[in-house]
């Protein structure tokens, strides 16, 4: 399964461990994700389920572009990454 | 802040490093409600029932999604998404539990159950005209004031930019737009006293005269003495009329402050000294007040929320871009600082 890390510096405001998640898009990931932890959600996705502006995500170090459907595929092993877009500061 | 006989120390610092767009203390039952504005993780709402000691965190207000073939535009053209980019507004309501916010992204929410929840209040965000609203000094616009009318809950007005002032006199259920007189000198001639691209910077309302209402608008102050049917503009205000703050009286609706700054163009004060005027009369006649405020290469500014006058009207507080935070006992006759060396201060309450 796909694991999903967060920056550190998302911790600091909600719970985000690493863990392993099911899914083959990063929208399902992130789905499954914080299926397990809600509140995680409101920091990463806006109001209408699409990427916070000065958020971005990688899949295996490959920065995701599609970031209002989030329909890019992730590998069975893929490491995805949510970090802080240096755009924001 | 607490009072320690006449000085004011720093008691509890909350949420250090974040920006904390405004905070309330709500009387009625003693919560706390602090709002911030995430750079990267978007606008966060905590309460504290322990005077700050401890925050829990609630759900902040959010739009519902937008439908997937609804397509809006601001006024320029430009996509208006459907998101709550800053809350700018948070008030009580007239129910126990009820509260209002405004929000930049240009919705209304509302609460009934102290915080936990938010609803978006649909009959202001679905009227056709609230396309004609734009930002004003941001790309969204904002809801900035929300004034509860003390005579009847019911009764609830809110300052947009650029909306100018709208009005609903039954708790929420129809809305119009209420800024006749207000003009925009940013607009072509022919639309500059069209009522629903005003942008008030901040509407107040006197507590025992409610139906005197005073405005710092973008280009100029307004006054209204009939709840805000009409508005007279006040140009003779010293040194400018060009401001972000007001603030009037509780018990004295002839008695507002003001904190001038050059124009919108140049937004420093003026002669770079800090200066808060003040009317006794309803805007015949202003006073300039310095005394213990900076008059030498001051470039202090003081935002929308960052004026406030106490129930009494006898003290006041003011904070500024530049972190210093000044208080006054006697109707702004005189000034004590704070501090000049705090973060960047964007609101300041009497809790």
């Amino acid at each position: 399964m796909p694991q999903v890390v967060f920056t550190s510096a998302l911790a600091r405001h909600v719970e985000c461990p690493a863990e392993e998640v099911p899914g083959v898009t990063v929208r399902e990931v992130l789905d499954a994700y914080f299926a397990r932890h809600e509140r995680a959600r409101a920091y990463v996705l806006d109001e209408q389920g699409v990427l916070r502006h000065h958020v971005v995500v990688f899949v295996d170090g490959v920065q995701v572009k599609d970031r209002a459907r989030l329909e890019e595929s992730v590998p069975a092993r893929a490491e995805v990454y949510v970090m802080q877009a240096l755009s924001g500061g | 802040m607490v009072r320690d006989g006449t000085w004011w120390n720093v008691e509890r610092v909350s949420f250090l490093g974040q920006n904390v767009s405004l905070a309330l203390h709500d009387t009625r039952d003693g919560a706390t409600y602090a709002c911030l504005s995430l750079g990267h993780f978007g606008v966060k709402l905590h309460k504290s029932l322990d005077g700050g000691a401890t925050w829990e965190e609630l759900a902040a207000p959010a739009f519902p999604k937008k439908p997937d073939d609804l397509v809006e535009t601001l006024p320029d053209g430009r996509p208006w998404p459907w998101r709550v980019e800053s809350i700018w507004s948070l008030e009580p309501g007239g129910e126990p539990g009820e509260l209002w916010a405004g929000t930049i992204g240009g919705g209304l929410f509302r609460s009934r159950d102290a915080g936990a929840s938010w609803r978006l209040v649909r009959t202001l965000w679905d009227n056709p005209m609230r396309k004609e609203w734009s930002g004003g000094g941001a790309d969204l616009p904002g809801i900035h004031s929300v004034l509860v009318d003390p005579r009847d809950a019911h009764t609830v007005r809110i300052g947009i930019s650029c909306g100018g002032m709208w009005q609903s006199d039954d708790g929420g259920e129809t809305w119009r737009v209420s800024a006749k007189g207000m003009f925009a000198a940013y607009m072509p001639p022919q639309r500059a006293y069209e009522e629903n691209i005003q942008d008030p910077h901040r509407i107040v309302q006197c507590k025992g005269r409610p139906d005197r209402l005073w405005t710092q608008h973008h280009n100029g102050v307004f006054r209204s003495d009939d709840g805000g049917k009409n508005w007279t503009s006040i140009d003779n205000v010293k040194p400018a009329v060009f401001g972000w703050a007001v603030a009037v009286h509780p018990g004295e609706p002839d008695t507002a402050w003001l904190v001038p700054a050059v124009k919108d163009e140049t937004r420093v004060p003026v002669d770079a000294r800090v200066v808060v005027a003040r009317t006794r009369d309803a805007g015949k006649t202003w006073d300039v007040l310095t005394k213990g405020l900076p008059q030498n290469g001051a470039y202090d500014i003081v935002y929308r929320h960052a004026l406030d006058v106490d129930g009494t009207g006898v003290h006041l507080a003011m904070g500024s871009t530049t972190g210093s935070l000044w208080t006054s006992d006697n109707g702004g006759d005189s000034w004590t600082c704070v501090s000049n060396h705090l973060p960047p201060i964007y609101a300041v309450r009497f809790a």
